[in-house]
């Protein structure tokens, strides 16, 4: 079943058409990775996908349902979380108010202004669940502008866990990660694929084979070809467009 | 925390009594003055320093609130009860038309459109001949029916008045609400990603601001029996952010501090000084170097 759809979608800025047309289908229970050269449309189209921004032209299916003209904030309750590139986060909070922060948007109505949030226990409870799960709970009460980069990217995966996506959408978890950690991070993504449907925005070939089912391929804001990591690896297009620069990894 | 503040409770209730014994009344009018001033500070500090919003248009509110007052008394409305929802009610709405415009701009475009906004209403008043354009309005004092507003009675009420709204405001702040609002200033890109309305928790807190702010209006105009032009000028939306940065920028009792400092300090300086309004700027700038985190800030150590 497809979750998420966009329909020749496009996105200008100025003269530059960024996103251009683009169709791309992901479906339910897959790791679909998107994958293509630096500034080809990768993060626009996450973008235009999560509503931060508008497009030119095209539509955006989720569940079947056209969101091309939701608000951002509504597609993350119709269950699409996305993290990224550039590491978000509060950074003068701790790990725990990040943390719940993010259950508290899916949980009840924050338009309360009585009760004082500290005694909500179940929030705090969540949000420890959840460090635990991406291995920041022994870090809970650390500010998250003093996490290690590592921990850093970590939580931003946790934020966009907390509010239990259908479609999670992640934008080089990896960047700017030694080896170390990068395989921590393709541990923690690994451990994800039971639960979420995930398009994965990423950089390193390594991980994107070990994790991805299906792999699309973006340039100059065109989907050029989708297909398993076999058919792609063994797509002539591709290797002209892109994998050629990479060296290796076919 | 607590003791400071139930002393200076008790030394508020009692001084009324104690100066008319001592002959201090002059002092309790400054302090009735401070008390509204701090109210309107506290209601600008909720936008400006827990919601990130730097509202170059405060006084807008302020003086509505005192013109609805002087403009009902003088359209036969005697009752100090209606007088107060009308304005305040007329302060929000105002607030939310203004702020549903202006909170769609971010930085130097939002303080300048508060600002522009702020200063047609300042044109608009003072259009209206019949409620004495740039002479502004004489406002008697309304009926409570409880009580006669005296002097001494305007001072318990606006001291109830400014402890209600802390108090509001400090369960607001401490709420989910308060929490998002200041999650939202940390980084609004982040809060919209978690899934919250970012905009409309940004306007609530806008139009409570201005309901609070037009409050303190009316009872300035109680305070003075006047509404003046100068009540909307940009001067005094300058003037309350003035206050905010001195007492504390998103500290709890910044407002009220930084209301009181600048009172005594304008107080003590008019008198010694023509140039007071140097001195004021001296100390505003030493606090804004040397004490970022303002007076509140040098009080309370935690961040
Ligand atoms: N807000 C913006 N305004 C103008 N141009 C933009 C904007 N955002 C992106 N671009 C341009 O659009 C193109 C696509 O950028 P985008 O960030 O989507 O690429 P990307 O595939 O994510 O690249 P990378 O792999 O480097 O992250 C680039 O040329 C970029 O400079
Ligand atoms: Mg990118």
């Amino acid at each position: 079943m497809t979750l998420l759809e966009t329909h020749q979608l496009s996105k200008r800025f100025g003269g530059l058409l960024a996103v251009n047309g683009c169709n791309l289908a992901v479906k339910t229970g897959e790791i679909h990775a998107l994958i293509g050269p630096n500034g080809a449309g990768k993060t626009t189209l996450l973008n235009l996908i999560t509503g931060v921004l508008a497009p030119n032209k095209g539509q955006v299916r989720f569940e079947g349902q056209d969101i091309t003209h939701l608000p951002a904030h509504a597609r993350v309750h119709r269950g699409l979380a996305r993290t990224f590139q550039i590491t978000n986060l509060f950074r003068n909070y701790t790990v725990r108010v990040n943390l719940e922060l993010a259950v508290q948007a899916r949980r009840g109505s924050s338009f309360r202004f009585w009760q004082p949030v500290f005694k909500e226990k179940a929030l705090t409870e969540e949000a420890f669940r959840v460090a635990e799960r991406v291995g920041l709970g022994g870090r809970f009460e650390v500010v998250a502008g003093q996490l290690s980069h590592g921990e850093q990217r970590a939580l931003e995966v946790a934020l966009a866990l907390a509010s239990r996506p259908k479609l999670l959408l992640l934008d080089e978890p990896m960047a700017g990660m030694g080896p170390e950690e990068s395989a921590r991070m393709v541990e923690l993504i690994e451990s994800l694929r039971q639960e979420f449907t995930i398009l994965l925005v990423e950089h390193d070939m390594d991980a994107v084979f070990r994790l991805a089912q299906r792999i699309s391929v973006l340039v100059y804001g065109q989907v050029i070809a989708t297909g398993t990591p076999e058919e792609i690896r063994a797509n002539p297009e591709v290797h002209k467009a892109y994998l050629g620069d990479e060296g290796g990894v076919a | 925390m607590r003791w400071p503040l139930l002393l200076v409770l008790l030394f508020l209730l009692a001084f009324p009594p104690i100066a008319s014994a001592m002959g201090l009344e002059f002092y309790q009018g400054l302090l009735t003055k401070i008390m509204i001033l701090a109210l309107a500070a506290s209601s600008l500090n909720l936008i400006l320093g827990y919601g990130g919003m730097v509202s170059f248009g405060h006084a807008a509110y302020f003086g509505l609130g005192a013109y609805t007052a002087a403009i009902l008394m003088r359209e036969g409305v005697s009752s100090g009860w209606v007088i107060w929802a009308v304005a305040v009610g007329l302060s929000a709405l105002l607030a939310l038309l203004i702020g549903a415009i202006c909170l769609r701009t971010r930085g130097v475009y939002f303080i300048m459109i508060t600002l522009a906004f702020a200063q047609m209403i300042y044109y608009l008043v003072v259009s209206f001949k019949q409620y004495g354009g740039e002479d502004g309005l004489r406002a008697r004092r309304p009926e409570f029916g409880l009580f006669e507003l005296t002097d001494t009675a305007l001072y318990y009420l606006s001291l109830a008045v400014l402890a209600g709204a802390l108090y509001l405001l400090h369960r607001l702040i401490n709420a989910r609400f308060g929490r998002v609002l200041q999650a939202i200033r940390e980084n609004e890109s982040r809060a919209l990603a978690l899934g919250y309305p970012v905009y409309r928790f940004q306007l609530l807190a806008f139009v409570l601001a201005g309901a609070l702010a037009g409050l303190a209006g009316v009872l300035m105009a109680h305070y003075t029996q006047y509404a003046s032009p100068n009540l909307l000028a940009w001067q005094q939306s300058g003037h309350l952010m003035m206050m905010v940065i001195l007492g504390g920028v998103g500290q709890f009792w910044g407002g009220v501090l930084g209301a009181a400092a600048l009172s005594i300090v304008e107080e003590v300086l008019q008198d010694l000084t023509i140039h007071w309004q140097l001195g004021v700027g001296l100390i505003l700038l030493a606090v804004v170097l040397f004490a970022p985190r303002g007076l509140a800030g040098l009080w309370r150590r935690e961040p």
